[in-house]
């Protein structure tokens, strides 16, 4: 069962979620993409339903509202610190099934890897939950049904936007009371079935053969290609690395913070400590880390799917044009040949 | 007594007590600690305003610790500002470190490259109080040159009850052999340690694979050989990613691995 409402009546329908939480969802900013004359669609506080851009998958992801690209973890006043203090209202977060998703698995590094959970990850998490948006199947970069990611049951409420009237359903009695002189209909999400995308990713059966597929030459390409921006891994919803950075008030130098802000392994000097050399130090290296660790080594880690959610926002953001799908091909191909030449050996 | 804080990332002030040169670029801070740790187990420090770097634990007591720095970035620089009872801000300790009851009883044989000495010098000096926990305790150390040779009261002391090959790489002294420490695998006689024996291989990346290799021609066992890997962190706590390789999180299980693991740990 689910209800339907007019666009117009959507701000008084939510008025009393909007006074208990904050709402986070993908939102149009005009003329501030990338180029002259595009938008961009981020995560941002909405004031307003009708804000919300629901068809257009957004340039980045969902990650940001729990795991903000700057930080600060605490403030410092000469030998003394203070904890940055949590969001003062829970929050309510429009995504689509592969952001959520990927929140799960920045939970995984965050909450499960190692004795210590994120505190301020955690802080967060325990007190958001999901509305589920309608996805039409996203655009040509997405592939979230090879990457099991076009399904979840982690939502409170679902939504779909029709061209005059938005369709709701409703998994969290919480809401139930706000929507009920709705007109009621039937609703329940569906979720995609088929991207215009499929990837297939063949299995690293060992360690011999996955050292020898990272030194495999086809690799190579990236040093040519890639020019080591980052932009891949600002917009990869389950990309989480950071670097912690200090900064001073100007007008008092014995006050100030420590904060965290996103690293990117595909920066030069990522790996890189004091004193010495850069282990990973052309692009074709970071860009073979970033890739291993996406469709290997998380899965290995922890004993589950694989990183890559599917989305293709680092496709979509790769200012050379570098689809992690056709490196995908390449790498299966590379896992053939290093598989074919260990039997003839 | 200092109190620890309940957030891992948030530091706790610990007064330095003492500072030794141990050369122009190497110094050797101890700071008071409130921490409970294990040899070849590894801590954040940091100074506010500057950062914070991973750093292996020296020297170990009961309300102390020591780290040898050198002053190569940011925050080391940084700290050689410092001086005895000014502050240091610690949090950890972090890493296993080194498997101290499977190493009891047995022979142990120690190779480090440069300051690679730094995180097995609590162990080397626990042993040298206690030789009774051990069977022998043979060291091979190497230094680029003469100016770059750290604790030297303690090479000095160690020579005493251990088995030592102190060596420099590209510089000729006194008392001191020439070469690198791969050179002195070939005078150890590992036929008569009866199969009780532990490698344990300190130092810059490549001494380690030339070691690990070096060591390999003489059929040493993957399982009998130990080491401990230094990675750039920034939390210490498996969540920042920068000490990853694989599935390997340096900072979790590391920084100690057997060589049946570290050999494929390639970045």
């Amino acid at each position: 069962m689910g209800y339907k409402f007019n666009f117009a009546d959507a701000d008084r329908l939510f008025c009393n979620i909007f006074d208990k939480y904050d709402i986070y969802a993908p939102k149009k900013f005009p003329k501030q993409g990338r180029y002259s004359d595009t938008d961009i669609i981020k995560y941002a506080k909405i004031n307003s339903i009708n804000e919300i851009e629901f068809h257009i998958k957004s340039d980045y992801s969902a990650k940001e509202v729990l795991n903000p690209i700057n930080e600060t973890l605490f403030y410092f006043i000469e030998n003394e610190f203070r904890e940055s203090s949590a969001p003062k209202k829970p929050i309510l977060l429009f995504a689509r099934p592969c952001d959520i998703n990927a929140i799960e698995i920045q939970s995984k590094i965050f909450e499960e890897n190692g004795e210590f959970s994120d505190i301020y990850f955690t802080r967060i998490k325990n007190n958001l939950k999901f509305v589920l948006m309608d996805c039409n199947g996203g655009d040509d970069t997405c592939f979230c049904v090879s990457m099991n990611s076009n399904f979840t049951d982690n939502w409170a409420i679902a939504i779909k936007q029709l061209e005059n009237e938005y369709l709701l359903s409703i998994k969290d009695s919480e809401f139930t009371s706000d929507f009920e002189n709705c007109e009621q209909t039937d609703f329940s999400p569906e979720f995609v079935q088929q991207n215009t995308l499929s990837v297939n990713i063949k299995e690293i059966p060992n360690k011999e053969v996955l050292n020898k597929l990272k030194e495999h030459p086809f690799w190579l390409e990236y040093d040519k290609r890639c020019i080591s921006c980052g932009s891949c891994t600002v917009s990869c919803p389950t990309c989480t690395c950071f670097t912690t950075r200090d900064i001073i008030y100007s007008e008092n130098p014995k006050v100030g913070e420590r904060k965290r802000v996103y690293a990117s392994c595909q920066i030069e000097g990522f790996d890189q400590m004091a004193g010495q050399k850069e282990i990973r130090n052309k692009a074709s290296e970071r860009m073979r880390y970033k890739v291993l660790h996406k469709y290997h080594d998380y899965k290995e880690r922890f004993k589950t799917k694989h990183m890559c959610v599917g989305c293709g926002r680092c496709i979509h953001r790769c200012p050379e044009a570098i689809s992690i799908v056709s490196t995908l091909e390449k790498m299966n191909n590379a896992i053939d040949e290093i598989l074919n030449k260990d039997i003839q050996e | 007594m200092v109190q620890q804080n309940q957030n891992p990332m948030i530091p706790t002030a610990c007064k330095i007590l003492s500072i030794v040169k141990e050369t122009d670029i190497e110094y050797t801070f101890r700071v008071e600690s409130p921490f409970q740790a294990n040899h070849g187990q590894f801590m954040q420090l940091s100074i506010p305003k500057i950062g914070e770097a991973p750093i292996s634990i020296s020297e170990l007591g009961d309300n102390y610790m020591d780290f040898t720095l050198r002053a190569v970035g940011k925050v080391t620089n940084e700290i050689f500002e410092k001086q005895v009872g000014d502050f240091l801000f610690l949090r950890g300790p972090y890493g296993n470190g080194w498997p101290y009851e499977e190493l009891k009883g047995k022979h142990l044989v120690f190779i480090t490259g440069g300051t690679g000495l730094a995180p097995v010098r609590s162990l080397l000096n626990e042993f040298y109080n206690n030789m009774d926990l051990v069977k022998s305790i043979t060291l091979i150390s190497g230094f680029k040159n003469k100016e770059s040779i750290l604790f030297k009261d303690e090479l000095k002391n160690w020579q005493e009850k251990f088995r030592t090959f102190y060596t420099l790489d590209n510089d000729k002294i006194e008392g001191w052999n020439s070469g690198l420490v791969t050179n002195f695998v070939k005078e150890i006689d590992f036929n008569s340690f009866d199969n009780n024996y532990a490698v344990i291989v300190v130092g810059p990346p490549i001494m380690m694979k030339f070691t690990g290799l070096e060591l390999k021609k003489h059929d040493i066992p993957d399982e009998n050989i130990w080491m401990s890997f230094e990675r750039k962190m920034s939390c210490a706590i498996g969540k920042c990613g920068h000490c990853r390789i694989d599935e390997t999180y340096i900072c979790l299980d590391g920084p100690v691995f057997p060589y049946t693991k570290a050999k494929n740990l390639v970045d």
